[in-house]
């Protein structure tokens, strides 16, 4: 018995670790000072609601919750805002909102924001779903309230894939943007690496080696099917979708080294890019579709390099240090992240592509797979944390810091997924 | 390491569990495996003169000798085959020479340092390189396929040099073990 309480005691006592979660480091950290009423009739909904939208602001790193007094009847959108009050608790903004049960079974929210600054009501919005929904609800609702207080499109109602390794089990899940709400695609008990979601969302394109040797598949996220897109002799792998959809970029060692190749997602209409006498790994297109950026070692060391989306002549993109690999471009095209070796610590770097400038964003030192938010703030990335492979969120300018909660298992290979309609 | 503990634990298990004994086991018999190795005593391998005549099968020469030896163990960052896998890589090109319709899957593998994808790419160039080797000792393109594990299957976990010695290698197996 005592054996058992212990082990609890550590279920405890990691759950608790990782409610603390986001580390925000400098100084003028101006975060939004924001209050969040609980949403009359919440209480119906399992998860509530408003604990979710406020604990998707605060992770942000943009916004700081205020503590709200017990307030009895309590506030709904359709309440009189006294803006006075809420100035004197020292808020800027201010949200409320209500759930209440409809006779077919589901629940209409709505709320409401106010810039408390300004007297100002910032409009609102009503929804109605299923309680098995109730958490994208708040997601779109903390969507909502992030785009009309900071001016840029809020992502935690996207989604992230990730692979999780249990034992001798490897399962590719995806999660909503916070981590929670986990779902399997696939199990197997060979590796599965490299998952990269369709620019719709709809489809993971992935790498398995459920027959042996690494094959890219893609898969149907709502259809569970899974289709092959290249299993030629030797190893297929590192598959990037074009922004169209349509195609992909993979590297393929079918004629000998590891090759980049453009190839149609049912897997026809396979073509070579470029060739190279070293390794060329890692494709991942330029937003505009124009431009391949990937890994080689044709310099002598693995580097980042970039070329024409339709093959041609290569330039060196990284030149400090002799290991940089894994790069990704952020989604306005700006900026190039990636993994960079610091005496022996693998760490994620961003440069910006117009001024060559390069800043290592973490203190880590087992980075990997970083992938940018849709919205272009945050670099999801995993790393290893007390011998066990944990997801990171880093903004990228590298001063908040978040981690994900604990998923159990060994979590590693997160791709944040694109913006969702 | 830990499939050792995980056999001890089944071995403990196995000891303790023991079926309730209803019949007494027989006195002054030793019971020994038969694949229980002798201590302090050295054994020579006497080859049989075979009378018969009947060849060994290639299944049972490749369980067998240098056929049996399936990795090939490389140094950091390195691909080159090292002179003491030589022996068996010829070997092994001169099974396939001979059986030619043996095929053959070659898996590299890397230690967990770095880009996954990288390391699959590293794998590969180490797969590659002992399939090149069988190629020019007359094995022939469609028998042999080059693949690469990247850092996926760590015969040892760890992560320290010991581990991962043990893990930039490359694995040779036959059509029907995998």
């Amino acid at each position: 018995m005592k054996k058992l309480l212990a082990v609890c005691l550590i279920c405890f006592a990691t759950s608790a670790a990782a409610q603390l979660s986001i580390e925000i480091a400098g100084a003028g950290a101006q975060r939004i000072p924001i209050a969040i009423a609980p949403f009359a009739g919440e209480g119906a909904l399992p998860q509530g609601m408003s604990a979710i939208v406020r604990a998707d602001l605060e992770r942000s790193g943009l916004f700081r919750a205020l503590e709200v007094p017990v307030i009895n009847p309590p506030l709904t959108e359709a309440s009189n805002v006294n803006y006075a009050e809420w100035r004197a608790r020292l808020a800027d903004a201010l949200v409320m909102g209500s759930v209440a049960a409809r006779p077919d079974g589901r629940f209409e929210v709505r709320f409401k924001l106010f810039d408390v600054v300004k007297s100002a009501d910032l409009l609102g919005v009503a929804y109605t779903a299923g309680a098995g929904e109730s958490r994208l609800v708040a997601h779109r609702i903390a969507d909502f309230v992030y785009e009309k207080l900071t001016g840029e499109r809020g992502v935690f109602s996207t989604r992230i894939a990730y692979v999780v390794k249990r034992g001798p089990k490897f399962e590719l899940q995806i999660a909503d943007a916070d981590g929670a709400g986990e779902q399997t695609l696939l199990v197997s008990f060979e590796p599965i690496i490299s998952p990269a979601w369709s620019p719709d969302g709809k489809k993971l394109a992935y790498v398995s080696f459920q027959q042996k040797k690494p094959i890219v598949y893609i898969q149907d996220i709502a259809l569970g099917k899974q289709s092959v897109v290249a299993n030629f002799k030797g190893s297929n792998s590192a598959p990037a979708w074009a922004p169209d959809g349509a195609r992909l970029a993979v590297s393929l060692s079918r004629d000998g080294g590891s090759q980049i190749f453009l190839v149609n997602a049912d897997g026809s209409g396979v073509r070579r890019l470029a060739q190279s006498s070293g390794i060329d790994t890692e494709p991942v297109f330029s937003p505009d579709g124009q431009t391949i950026y990937f890994t080689s070692d044709r310099g002598g060391s693995p580097q980042i390099y970039r070329m024409p989306a339709g093959g041609g002549e290569a330039q060196r993109v990284t030149f400090e240090g002799s290991y940089n690999v894994s790069p990704r471009i952020s989604p306005d095209g700006k900026v190039l992240a990636f993994i960079t070796r610091n005496s022996g610590k693998f760490q994620v770097a961003s440069m910006d592509l117009a001024t060559k400038q390069v800043q290592v964003l973490t203190d880590s030192d087992k980075d990997e797979s970083p992938s940018f938010a849709p919205n272009g703030r945050m670099i999801l990335l995993a790393t290893v944390n007390a011998g066990r492979g944990v997801l990171f969120a880093v903004s990228s300018d590298g001063r908040i810091k978040q981690r994900l909660p604990y998923a159990g298992g060994d979590v590693r290979e997160p791709a944040w997924g694109p913006f969702v309609k | 390491m830990r499939s050792i503990w995980i056999a001890l634990f089944c071995a403990g298990l196995a000891a303790c569990s023991g079926a309730p004994t209803t019949e007494q086991e027989p006195a002054g018999v030793e019971d020994r495996k038969p694949t229980a190795k002798p201590e302090n005593v050295t054994t020579n391998p006497v080859q049989g003169k075979d009378l018969t005549g009947s060849k060994m099968s290639p299944d049972q020469m490749l369980k067998t000798g240098v056929l049996a030896q399936r990795s090939i163990f490389y140094d950091l960052d390195q691909y080159d085959i090292k002179d003491q896998y030589k022996a068996l890589v010829e070997a092994h090109a001169r099974y396939l020479r001979d059986n030619p319709k043996a095929k053959m899957l070659i898996q590299g593998n890397t230690d967990e340092r770095g880009s996954r994808e990288y390391n699959v790419a590293l794998g590969q160039r180490r797969s590659d390189g002992v399939k090149k080797m069988l190629l020019l000792l007359g094995a022939k393109e469609d028998q042999v396929e080059s693949v690469s594990l990247g850092e996926e299957k760590p015969r040892m976990e760890g992560h320290d040099e010991q581990a991962w010695s043990q893990n930039r290698r490359c694995d040779i197996l036959y059509q029907g073990e995998y």
